[in-house]
C-alpha cells in the first residue's frame, strides 16, 4: 500500500514540451524529443516535431533545455504546525517545487509532533487546500518524540502516514526500536531513522577530526552514526522489518549499510546534497549556516558517499530541508540551532559540484533523486507514455547565484548561500499540473 | 595588519614582532610615575564580557585608560543581555556610540567573529570559548621573549586540559609562528583528536618532559574534574602535576591563571624563581596597549585618522 499524498486542487495541465533533450535511464531516454502531457498524464513521448498540440494545448518551447523526471525528496521540514514563521506548507511546497520537485515527505518534529490521528488529518487537509506539490507527512515512531512509548502507529497508517521516523533525534533505546520493528508487521510503513548514539555526539555541534580540534568546537565523531546504524541493521534483520536511514555521513556508515545489504536486510538510505558536496572544512568560517546533523564531515566521508550513490547503496538524495528563523541562525556557532534549507538548490549544487567534473553522470543523479519515495511505496516518477506528468526541465548551461534573488523558502539559511551554480530549474511539473515556472522562462501558449 | 584581532591566525610573524617591539617601548612609559600616553583620547573603548574575568578585563581596563581612551565597561549581569537581549542588537546597540574599539569576552566559539561583521569597530577577541585568546598569547611570547631573547627553536610543552583550553589553541598556533617546537600533554581524554594538525606532538606521559624548555601548564578546569574526563584529581595529580620533581632547574615554568594549587603545580614551584607566573599577568597590560595601539593608531593611515593629540604624539608613547 503507498503512502497518501496531498495537495491543493489544480486543474490537470495540457502540455506539449517541445524540443527538450530527454533524460530517464528507467525508461532508456537520454534523447532529444517532445512530450505531449493530456489530462495531468505523459500521453505520448515522440521525435522532436513529430507532436501536433492539440486545442487548448500550451507549448513548452524547451529547446535547449533537459526534460527529466521530475524528484521527489523524502526528507524535509516543513515546520508547520508550530514555526509557520520559519516554513509553512504553501512556502515549503513552492521552495520544493522551484527546486523540480514534485513529491515530498514532511517530517514529525513538529510543535505539537505530529504523534496522534488528529495532528496528521488536520495537517493532510491544510496541505488539500495549500499544498503545491503532493506532500506526505510521516508520523512520530513514539509519543512527543520522546523514545519511550510508542504511537498509536497503526491508526496513524489508516489516517494516512507516509512512514514513521522521530527525525531529529534516534530512537535512544535498542528495546523501545525493536517494538517498533514488530509493531510494523501490523503498522505497515516504514520506519526511518535518524541515527546517532547521543553518548557519543554528546555537546557536539561539528564534525570531530582536525577542525573542530581547531576551533575548540565539541566534535560529533563519525562512528555515534555509524555504531547506531550497525545496531539497528541487526535489529531490522532479526525483526524482518523495512527501515530506512536518514541522511548518511560517514563512510564507516556507509560500509555498516552495504553489509547489511548484502545480508539481505530490508535497508534502504539516503543522502544529502550538503554531505556530498561539502566538508567540515567550511565550518572554518563558524557560520552557521555551515551547522546541521549529522555534520559536514571529512574529504574522505564525502568520497565515501559519493562512491556509494555511483554503486546504489545509497538510494536516492534527500535533503533534509530545514529552515531557521534568522535571528536563531545569526548566533555564535555553538548556540546556533542545527539546520541548513535545501530544497531549491539541490539540483544546482550536486550538477555543478558532482555531475560537471565528471563523479557522477546526470542519468544517475536522475535516477537517484527520483528515487526517494520508493523506500516509502511511493514509485519512482518515469517520462513514460501513460504515467502521470512529473517533469521538471532544466537549463544545464544556466550560471546563477544562491540567493541573489531571494528564495521561495521563508527562510534563509542556505549553506550554498552566494555560492555560483550551474544548472537552474527552469519549470516543474508535478502530479500532471505546472508547479513552477522560472520568471525568466519565456513561455509561448497556443 | 588587520583591522581586528580575531585569531593568532590574523597575525603575520611580522605583526607579531611589532606588537612585541611596541609592548617593550609601553613597558618603559609603564616604569614612570605617570603611566598616560595621549594616544586614543577621545576614543572609545568597549569591553564586552560575557563570561567572568579578573586578569584579561581588568588588564584591557588599564590599557585603555592608559593609552587616554574612554571607556565603557559591560559585564553581561545586570546588563541588557540579561534580559535577553541578543548578541547583535547589543552590538549594533554600542555601535552607535561609535566606539573604536569593541573587546568581546564569551563563552562560544566564533562570537568575536560574528561581532565584527555587526561593527565598523575594531574588534578584539579576549577569549571566545574553547577556540582562541589571542592577546594571551601573545602576553605570553612577550613574557617569554623578556626572559629568554629569542624564540626561534625553543620547545615547549603545554600540559593538562588542551580539550577545553582556548589558551592551548592560540599558543600553538603563536609559538609555532615564532619557531618553537610544541609538544602537547595529558590525559587522552582531555587532547583533542587529530590537534597533530597544528603542526605539534602529543604525548600522554610526561616521559620526556626534561627536554623542554618552557613548560606551560594549562588550568584544570573544577567542573571538568569531576565529570569522566579524568577518574580523580588524585590519579590527575599524581601523573600530570608539575612539581619540584618534575622541573629541571633549567627550565622556565608558565601557566595562564588562576592555578589551582596542588593540581596541576605543586606550591613550591610557583613561588620558584623559574616561574614567569606574575611575569606573565604583568605583561598583560602593555601587550594589550600594544594591540590596541596597533590596531587603532598604528597602522598606516590609521595614525592620521587616530588621536586628537597634537601630531607627532601619536606616531610614538610618550607620557603626557
Amino acid at each position: 500500500m503507498s503512502a497518501a499524498l496531498d495537495r491543493a486542487p489544480v486543474p490537470p495541465g495540457n502540455l506539449l514540451i517541445r524540443g527538450a533533450h530527454l533524460i530517464d535511464p528507467r525508461a532508456g531516454l537520454d534523447r532529444i524529443g517532445d512530450i505531449l502531457v493530456r489530462d495531468g498524464e505523459i500521453a505520448e513521448i515522440g521525435e522532436p516535431g513529430a507532436l501536433e498540440a492539440p486545442g487548448g494545448v500550451e507549448v513548452v518551447d524547451a529547446e535547449g533545455l533537459h526534460a527529466l523526471p521530475a524528484f521527489v525528496d523524502p526528507h524535509v521540514h516543513l515546520r508547520t504546525p508550530g514555526r509557520e514563521d520559519e516554513e509553512d506548507i504553501d512556502s515549503g511546497t513552492r521552495a520544493a517545487a522551484a527546486g523540480g520537485f514534485c513529491a515530498i515527505l514532511a517530517m514529525p518534529n513538529t510543535d505539537p509532533v505530529v504523534d496522534t490521528a488528529s495532528v496528521l488529518s488536520a495537517l493532510r487537509r491544510r496541505a488539500r487546500e495549500e499544498a503545491r506539490v503532493p506532500v506526505g507527512f510521516t508520523a512520530a515512531i513514539t509519543r512527543g518524540q520522546a523514545g519511550e512509548q510508542l504511537t498509536e502507529m497503526a491508526e496513524l497508517a489508516s489516517e494516512g502516514a507516509a512512514g514513521f521516523t522521530d527525525d531529529g533525534l534516534p530512537v535512544r533505546s535498542a528495546g523501545v526500536l525493536r517494538q517498533a520493528l514488530q509493531y510494523q508487521k501490523l503498522a505497515g510503513r516504514t520506519i526511518a531513522l535518524h541515527e546517532e548514539d547521543p553518548s557519543l555526539s554528546g555537546k557536539g555541534v561539528m564534525h570531530e577530526g582536525a577542525i573542530s580540534a581547531q576551533l575548540g568546537l565539541a566534535g560529533i565523531p563519525a562512528v555515534s552514526e555509524s555504531t547506531m546504524v550497525a545496531r539497528d541493521a541487526a535489529l531490522a534483520g532479526y525483526e524482518d522489518a523495512r527501515i530506512h536511514i536518514q541522511h548518511v555521513s560517514a563512510r564507516h556508515t556507509v560500509e555498516v549499510i552495504e553489509r547489511a545489504k548484502a545480508a539481505g536486510v530490508q535497508i534502504t538510505a539516503e543522502a544529502t546534497p550538503h554531505h556530498l558536496t561539502l566538508t567540515d572544512q567550511a565550518v572554518m568560517s563558524l557560520d552557521s549556516n555551515f551547522k546541521m546533523n549529522p555534520p559536514l564531515r571529512s574529504e574522505d566521508d564525502r568520497q565515501a558517499l559519493i562512491e556509494a550513490v555511483r554503486s546504489g547503496v545509497l538510494d536516492c538524495i534527500a535533503t533534509d530541508h530545514a529552515p531557521h528563523a534568522r535571528e536563531e541562525k545569526e548566533q555564535p556557532f555553538e548556540m546556533a540551532p542545527m539546520g541548513v534549507t535545501g530544497l531549491e538548490t539541490a539540483f544546482a549544487a550536486l550538477h555543478t559540484d558532482l555531475v560537471l567534473p565528471g563523479l557522477v553522470g546526470l542519468d544517475l543523479l536522475a535516477e537517484r533523486m527520483t528515487a526517494g519515495g520508493e523506500p516509502f511505496g511511493i514509485p519512482a516518477t518515469v517520462l513514460k507514455a501513460g504515467a502521470p506528468a512529473n517533469i521538471v526541465l532544466v537549463d544545464l548551461a544556466a550560471e546563477w547565484e544562491v540567493g541573489e534573488a531571494g528564495y521561495e523558502s521563508r527562510s534563509t539559511n542556505s549553506c550554498f548561500a552566494g555560492r555560483s551554480f550551474t544548472g537552474r530549474v527552469r519549470m516543474t511539473v508535478a502530479g500532471g499540473a505546472v508547479a513552477y515556472r522560472e520568471r525568466s522562462f519565456a513561455i509561448g501558449a497556443v | 595588519m588587520n583591522r581586528n584581532l580575531l585569531s593568532i591566525d590574523d597575525l603575520s610573524r611580522d605583526d607579531i614582532e611589532r606588537i612585541l617591539s611596541r609592548a617593550r617601548s609601553f613597558a618603559e612609559v609603564s616604569g614612570r610615575e605617570i603611566k598616560k600616553v595621549p594616544t586614543l583620547r577621545g576614543r572609545t573603548v568597549i569591553n564586552l564580557f560575557y563570561e567572568s574575568s579578573t586578569r584579561t578585563s581588568s588588564s584591557f581596563e588599564l590599557a585603555a585608560k592608559r593609552l587616554s581612551a574612554d571607556l565603557v565597561n559591560i559585564k553581561s549581569a545586570g546588563s541588557s543581555v540579561d534580559k535577553g537581549e541578543s548578541l547583535k542588537d547589543t552590538v549594533q546597540t554600542l555601535s552607535a556610540y561609535d566606539p573604536a574599539a569593541i573587546v568581546i569576552r564569551s563563552p562560544h566559539a566564533g562570537a568575536a567573529n560574528l561581532v565584527a561583521r555587526w561593527t565598523t569597530a575594531s574588534v578584539i577577541n579576549a577569549g571566545d570559548g574553547k577556540h582562541e585568546h589571542p592577546t594571551q598569547a601573545l602576553l605570553d611570547l612577550y613574557t617569554l621573549n623578556r626572559r629568554r631573547g629569542s624564540l626561534d627553536g625553543l620547545k615547549l610543552w603545554i600540559v593538562g586540559d588542551v580539550l577545553h583550553s582556548r589558551v592551548a589553541r592560540s599558543n600553538i598556533l603563536a609559538f609555532t609562528r615564532m619557531g618553537c617546537e610544541i609538544t602537547l600533554c595529558g590525559p587522552p581524554t582531555l587532547i583533542p583528536r587529530e590537534i597533530e594538525s597544528l603542526g605539534c606532538e602529543v604525548r600522554y606521559t610526561l616521559e620526556g618532559i626534561e627536554q623542554a624548555d618552557v613548560v606551560y601548564a594549562l588550568r584544570m578546569q573544577h567542573e571538568r574534574m569531576t565529570g569522566s574526563f579524568v577518574p580523580s584529581l588524585r590519579e590527575y595529580a599524581a601523573r600530570y602535576q608539575i612539581d619540584s620533581r618534575r622541573l629541571s632547574p633549567h627550565q622556565l615554568l608558565m601557566h595562564p591563571g588562576p592555578v589551582n594549587r596542588g593540581v596541576e603545580l605543586s606550591s613550591e614551584v610557583i613561588d620558584s624563581p623559574q616561574a614567569l607566573i606574575v611575569d606573565q599577568v604583568e605583561s598583560g597590560v602593555v601587550v594589550r596597549m600594544a594591540v590596541l595601539y596597533e590596531l587603532l593608531a598604528g597602522g598606516p593611515g590609521r595614525a592620521a585618522a587616530g588621536a586628537l593629540a597634537p601630531e607627532g604624539v601619536e606616531t610614538e608613547p610618550q607620557p603626557a
